[in-house]
């Protein structure tokens, strides 16, 4: 047998060639192996085409597994929290899986693809995890990532776009639906899903039609204000959608090394995910040990007063920091469309409950000097950005 | 006749650490050394024309870095490059690699296996938490858990809170982790062959036992836990070979005042009145002072340097029973060129990494067979290295020297002396393991040293050349290590201290015991602690 | 649907019916269903030639525990005990161990024995007193778990500064240091190497043997025993206790599944069909036929489930009958020898070497045995004049490269015979009939998983808090009403009922503290 080198260097996803092509400021990262753009023009307006326009982002580096076999829905309702036999084929579900103690190792989509058949998608990797859980399973898990190239079309004329470019039926699609179409002779699928708590798509397809598929996507898009956007663009969407974040918002509990640093979805705010009523899932022991006895960190929104965002801030009860820190920011922001200065963050329970207030520390840099400022920050319950066009449906034709 | 306060016996880099820290609490230190040159294992050695070989240990991982920093090593000519990845060779033709950049390790174990290269995650935390467990635990004395002192106790008791902290389900797992074999350990993580053969390596290198002894996954920490510091080049070469690491602490050691003697092979240490009272020289000098460190493995001490008399019974016999095994031998190759691996992409970084040539599980294991028959191994676990690839001071420009760490090779060949012949075989099979995987290897070579046990053992004088001066299992480690009711530096005579890496933490280029010892003396003498504090978690 | 019981106990193994027995008698409403014609499970007598019978599985009893005894009143009938092992050696020179004694050695080495065996019987008393106590949890603030675990503190420093450093060193360690720093006698530390490994993945030089050696001597101090008609007189006893007691055993009734509904046990469903329902169902099964076979891994915790996945319980003790139509010759033995314990274990080296081909799938070309003649004090086994012999013979991996198939059992079977013929040369042909048990054998009659002794390695990482996995170490597993009684479950193998009692009592207490 010859040896076969390995890949060095980052991979290019199948659009990478459109992306480069628009790219005017060469700033990327590396994600999953990926190159990622964290911009592609100027990020200000990126944003403002996801609020306002229609923002296209490059998903493929997305994780994403096809599960499959006469024990799929079994298998997953064992994984996942919330209860799997109620997301019908054509319709896709946020979910969150854990480990034995109810901690979670990361929150994902699982579309229902056609009868038994399931796509789960996330951020981080989890084949060696899902495996394990197939113990006893009749399912089959395949690794597709580099199977499928995705896009999330995002944005208020992201419908019109998507209906400009000849793909029927969309307007009965609902939010967390999904439909198959046909691209060029290649199936596309389209679902109802994206990041950004606006009205959107996302679009998946075989990697040999994607560039095909993004020319005329851009094409369709020309009257509609389309644009490619990168990572910051659609990080600052989705704080205000107040979306979690792995490894910014919760560690996946299987990575972590410390006692105490990883979360229940008690206390990521995900209750409306545990469904205690369906059968045995992974974690229900402990959390409902956790539901009885309390939780120990709560998830907070925070919508603080001031407009200097609350970067890696502590949280404090009191404005006088003096009784002890109780939690700190995860994600914080400056929201362009609300006008607030908003933040995810964690602290300690009893503290967090809706309606309360907190204190939060900012530090922030004016002219080379830093300044400290004690703000006051009041817990919210509901996303910082909602709007009814997110899930009207047939969606209006901006 | 000058009375010094201290004498430390041995200027390994454990020796002279101690030495170093005793000195700069203002006490008169000797340092003795047998050799004509300083250094004990961690040493460069000019034994071919322009080339230095680190002919005993060959990289620089666990050095603890409060030590580096305390007695500012930089400052006496120390610098550790990184280098990072390793390689296994198949013999399909294909290969194993790990390489510095995570997504193309990332891949490369995706090539094999999918599921691994995500188990990869779990299990580098998994071990991550056990190293940080016992990270905290070298740069202090283990407790004495049959002891009722306050400080036993209070450190049983930071131990047993440390444990508790973890919570139920990782202090099961610990325990666990402790007492498995690494091949079990890794059999929980991993599928694919060659992966677990490539990481079982750390868990047996330098001891007596294969890869299914129970309690080798906790060996895996030893070799992990440079990588767990995270201090940028906390695993590499030192800069000119190991001898620097030695050259830097002697350079300490001279600069805070203490006195150096090479060629002053100890024959005895002195006892006068149940009181240490220095040493007597192979030479004939006497050198007298009240405490006497002796940086040499625990037989060694006790059973050629001390008369049996003056020591308890029980002492001794639990002595003669320490394990020290010969389990590994050394070749340091002097190359005409770059051997090439043509297996391996033209310019890979692989060439800069730990290369090995077993890639099963199975055949790890059968090497350790023939060492328990009493011979080395046919098929050896080799730990090979060309540092002068980052090095260039080691050899004249173009040239490269070679350094393969083999394992298994028993201290006796069948329970008698090696011949030259053995070793010659032994060497011979150590370059044909490495020539089937690269055919120009063998018309490169220029000079080979061939180093088993008991090489080792006669020019360095560790028992039975054993690098981590005995061995890690349960019943050496800890308050075991050497001997239970010892484990704290002291021996069982007044004024006598032990600082070698037969005391805790053990072997491995660590310095720490030489450090611990350091304290403890320091505190029986009532004089300002020199020692430093462990960095701490975070 | 029928009558609810108050607990059901699938499997009537030894450990399965103590448990069954003592609940009972606290007056419970117990079912114990099991697979097999006979109760026993592993402990059972059984035909194996026309008119030879013996002890298909387990053959000596030596760790019986006291406390076991006393509860249930058994007072099995022994043809021979207290029994002298003989450690042959092919010219005759054998040496003789009793408990305390050893002869047919150096003086040094009688002296050595006697202090050895001093010691260990003290670690094995202090072993075996946590052997018959459910382990306590760690990190808990539960009284009980930390009483316990003090008491095990207290009694472990109660041993002294010498002894308590002397056991802390050994527990981790391998017998093969051990003996060879005490004894010179090859034979001696043979038999002493052999003792430690039987029944598990390990040879003497693997650290952790001197642990399954106290194991061993966790009982009767090592000393065995013959029950007569073999052990399923004891599993009989045992039956007709937990029956007077008021349980109800079923024989020929095969669990196929224990029922869980709504995230608890709500009884089993056998392989006819039939349902039998109970909130407490304990498992006298190994752990992963438990979990994986008859709960399903989808009933449990993901990581539970790797647990158990992972849990080593790959035997590799064969058991080999042989019918022999008159005593064999050895040379050195009198003929009242034969009611003693003989092992072929000529030395330390000798053991290891027979254990490494079992770590790479093959079976061990010069293998260790451990034989008794039986029926040698008990006609009812064999024919007039005829005679039953059963060893034990390592090293028989359960996953043999290839296969168990007909080619490797001959293999197998003609080591051993050759292994014996080199010390009872006639041997070969005295054979009548013949019977190899492998570890697959015993995986499909006596359904233990691996065919392993003790359901699951005997380990440190499979001991006390994590046995057999951890957060089941008290018996109870991680599902409402399901409990593990058997071997795989602390304190492991051995026909000495601590695990039956144990869980009883952990059943029976949890009902009172709730």
């Amino acid at each position: 047998m010859k040896s076969q080198a390995v890949h060095q260097g980052r991979l290019k996803t199948p659009f990478y060639s459109r992306l480069a092509a628009l790219d005017t400021v060469n700033e990327w990262h590396q994600w999953k192996g990926y190159s990622s753009a964290d911009s592609l023009f100027c990020e200000d307006i990126e944003y403002f085409a996801i609020r306002n326009a229609t923002a296209v982002f490059d998903l493929t580096p997305m994780t994403k597994y096809r599960i499959t076999g006469p024990d799929s829905l079994d298998y997953l309702n064992r994984l996942v929290t919330r209860d799997m036999a109620k997301i019908r084929p054509g319709r896709v579900a946020y979910a969150v899986w854990c480990d034995d103690q109810g901690q979670v190792i990361d929150d994902g989509t699982i579309f229902h693809l056609r009868d038994g058949e399931y796509r789960l998608c996330s951020q981080e990797r989890h084949f060696a995890w899902l495996k394990t859980a197939a113990i006893g399973f009749d399912v089959t898990i395949r690794h597709e990532t580099e199977d499928v190239a995705a896009l999330a079309v995002q944005g208020p004329t992201s419908f019109s776009v998507l209906k400009t470019m000849g793909l029927e039926g969309l307007e009965e699609l609902k939010p967390f639906g999904l439909t198959h179409l046909k691209f060029q002779g290649t199936e596309l699928m389209v679902s109802r899903t994206g990041f950004t708590g606006d009205l959107g798509y996302e679009l998946w397809i075989d990697p040999d039609k994607a560039e095909a598929l993004w020319d005329a996507l851009f094409e369709a898009g020309k009257l509609f204000g389309i644009r490619a956007i990168g990572t910051h663009a659609l990080e600052l969407a989705r704080i205000e959608a107040g979306f979690l974040a792995a490894y910014m918002d919760f560690l996946p509990a299987d990575e972590t090394v410390r006692t105490g640093v990883s979360r229940s979805p008690l206390e990521l705010g995900l209750e409306w995910l545990v469904d205690f009523k369906k059968p045995n899932f992974n974690g229900r022991r402990a959390l409902a040990e956790e539901k009885r006895n309390g939780s120990t960190w709560q998830l907070v929104k925070l919508d603080i007063e001031g407009n200097k965002p609350a970067h890696h801030s502590y949280i404090f009860g009191n404005e006088k920091a003096n009784k002890g820190q109780i939690g700190f920011v995860t994600s914080a922001a400056w929201s362009p469309v609300c006008k607030q200065n908003i933040a995810l963050g964690t602290v300690r329970t009893p503290y967090g409950k809706p309606g309360s207030s907190v204190w939060v520390e900012i530090y922030y840099q004016r002219e080379m000097h830093w300044n400290r400022k004690m703000a006051k920050a009041t817990v919210v319950d509901k996303p910082f950005w909602f709007p009814p066009r997110r899930s009207a449906t047939p969606p209006a034709p901006y | 006749m000058k009375t010094y306060d201290a004498i430390v016996v041995g200027a390994g880099h454990n020796g002279l650490t101690n030495a170093a820290f005793l000195a700069r609490a203002g006490l008169d230190v000797v340092c003795v050394e047998k050799n004509d040159y300083i250094g004990g294992a961690a040493v460069s050695r000019n034994l071919y024309k322009d080339w230095w070989y680190s002919n005993c240990s060959y990289v620089c991982s666990l050095l603890r870095p409060e030590i580096y920093r305390a007695l500012e090593l930089h400052k006496h000519g120390l610098q550790v490059t990184p280098y990072g990845g390793s390689v296994t060779f198949m013999e399909n033709g294909d290969y194993y690699g790990s390489y510095q950049d995570a997504e193309v390790s990332y891949r490369e174990m995706a090539r094999f296996s999918r599921h691994d290269a995500d188990a990869y995650k779990t299990y580098s935390a998994d071990t991550m938490r056990q190293c940080r467990f016992i990270r905290d635990f070298l740069l202090s004395t283990a407790p004495d858990p049959t002891s009722f002192k306050p400080s036993d106790i209070k450190e049983l008791i930071r131990i047993g809170g440390k444990f508790l902290d973890m919570g139920e389900d990782r202090m099961y797992e610990t325990i666990r982790f402790w007492t498995m074999s690494v091949a079990e350990y890794l059999d929980e993580y991993f599928e694919t062959d060659v992966i677990k053969a490539a990481f079982s390596g750390s868990g047996i290198i330098g001891t007596a036992l294969g890869i299914h002894s129970p309690g080798t996954a906790y060996v895996l920490l030893h070799h992990y836990m440079g990588e767990v510091d995270g201090n940028v080049g906390s695993w590499g070469f030192a800069r000119g070979g190991m001898g620097a690491v030695s050259n830097s602490i002697a350079g300490a050691f001279q600069a805070a005042g203490g006195e150096l003697r090479t060629e002053a092979g100890v024959d005895r240490i002195i006892v006068k009145n149940g009181k240490t009272a220095g040493v007597a020289l192979e030479n004939g000098d006497e050198i007298s002072a009240p405490v006497v460190v002796s940086a040499m493995d625990v037989k060694r001490t006790f059973l050629n340097c001390m008369d049996k008399d003056d020591l308890p019974e029980s002492f001794y016999k639990r002595v003669e029973n320490f394990k020290i095994r010969g389990s590994s031998g050394k070749l340091n190759i002097a190359l005409d060129g770059l051997p090439t691996f043509p297996a391996l992409p033209e310019g890979s970084s692989l060439y800069h990494s730990d290369m090995h040539f077993i890639d099963s599980m199975e055949r790890m294991e059968r090497a350790y067979d023939d060492w328990k028959d009493g011979t080395w191994s046919r098929d050896p676990y080799v730990d090979m290295l060309i540092p002068t690839l980052n090095d260039p001071t080691m050899a004249p420009p173009g040239k490269h020297f070679m350094s393969c760490f083999v394992q298994y090779c028993p201290y006796q060949v069948e329970g008698r002396a090696w011949t030259s012949e053995e070793r010659d075989a032994f060497g011979a099979t150590v370059i044909d393991q490495i020539a089937r995987y690269s055919p120009d290897f063998k018309d490169l070579i220029l000079h080979v040293e061939i180093r088993t046990p008991q090489d080792i053992e006669a020019e360095i004088g560790i028992t039975e050349g054993n690098i981590f001066h005995g061995e890690l299992t349960m019943d050496q480690l800890l308050f075991n290590r050497p001997v239970p009711g010892y484990a704290q530096y002291r021996g069982p005579v007044d004024g006598l201290y032990l600082c070698g890496s037969s005391t805790h933490p053990g072997g491995g280029v660590m310095a720490a015991p030489g450090a611990n010892a350091a304290r403890e003396i320091l505190s029986d003498l009532k004089r300002r602690n020199t020692v430093p504090e462990n960095f701490g978690d975070d | 649907m029928g009558e609810r019981y108050d607990a059901i106990v699938v499997g009537a193994g030894h450990n399965g019916l103590v448990c069954s027995a003592l609940l009972a008698k606290a007056g419970k409403n117990v079912l114990v269903l099991e697979a097999n014609e006979q109760v026993g499970g592993a402990a059972v007598t059984r035909e194996f030639a026309d008119g030879y019978s013996v002890s298909a599985c387990a053959h000596l009893l030596y760790q019986l525990q006291p406390e076991v005894r006393k509860e249930l009143k058994l007072a099995p009938t022994l043809s021979s005990e207290d029994m002298t092992t003989i450690a042959l050696a092919e010219k005759g020179k054998h040496v003789r161990l009793t408990w305390n004694t050893v002869a047919g050695v150096s003086d040094a080495d009688v002296a050595s024995y006697r202090r050895f065996k001093k010691r260990m019987m003290r670690f094995a008393d202090l072993l075996r007193k946590y052997l018959n106590k459910a382990p306590p949890r760690l990190g808990t603030k539960d009284m009980k778990d930390l009483v316990t675990l003090g008491q095990l503190g207290f009694d472990i420093r109660r041993l002294g500064k010498q002894e308590m450093r002397e056991f802390l060193r050994l527990i981790g360690m391998n017998i093969y240091d051990e003996l060879d720093e005490r004894f010179e006698s090859p034979l001696l530390k043979g038999a002493l190497s052999l003792d430690a490994v039987l029944g598990t993945h390990l040879g003497p030089r693997s650290p952790n043997t001197v642990m399954t050696y106290l194991y061993r001597l966790a009982g009767d101090h090592g000393r065995a025993a013959i029950p007569k008609g073999g052990m399923g007189s004891v599993s009989d006893e045992l039956a007709h206790e937990a029956r007077v007691s008021g349980a109800t055993i079923r024989t020929q009734m095969p669990v196929k599944r224990i029922i869980v509904e709504n995230g608890r046990v709500t009884g089993v469903e056998t392989e006819d069909g039939e349902r039998f329902d109970s909130y407490t169902v304990i498992s006298n099964a190994d752990p992963k036929r438990t979990v994986m076979g008859l709960v399903g891994a989808r009933h449990v915790e993901t990581g539970f489930a790797r647990r158990i996945h992972h849990l080593r319980s790959k035997g590799n003790a064969a058991k080999l009958h042989l019918a022999l139509d008159g005593l064999p010759i050895i040379e050195g033995l009198s003929k009242k020898d034969f009611a003693e314990r003989l092992v072929i274990a000529p030395d330390e080296h000798y053991v290891e070497r027979a254990f490494n081909p079992a770590k790479y799938g093959e079976s061990s070309p010069n293998p260790v045995i451990e034989m008794t003649f039986p029926s040698f004090r008990d006609q009812t086994l064999a024919p007039t004049g005829k005679h039953v012999l059963s060893a034990v013979v390592q090293y028989a991996p359960y996953d043999l490269k290839g296969g168990w198939n007909k080619e490797a059992r001959e293999t197998f079977r003609q080591a051993v015979i050759d292994t014996i013929s080199n010390y009872a040369p006639d041997i070969e042909q005295r054979i009548t009939a013949s019977e190899l048990l492998t570890p697959v054998d015993i995986e499909r009659e006596f359904h233990i998983t691996g065919g392993h002794w003790h359901h699951g390695e005997l380990t440190l990482d499979q001991f006390l808090f994590v046995r057999p996995v951890s957060g089941a170490a008290q018996y109870r597993m991680p599902l409402d009403g399901l409990y593990l009684c058997g071997a795989g479950a602390h304190p492991g193998g051995g026909v000495s009922g601590a695990a039956g009692r144990n869980a009883a009592r952990a059943i029976l207490g949890r009902e009172k503290a709730a």
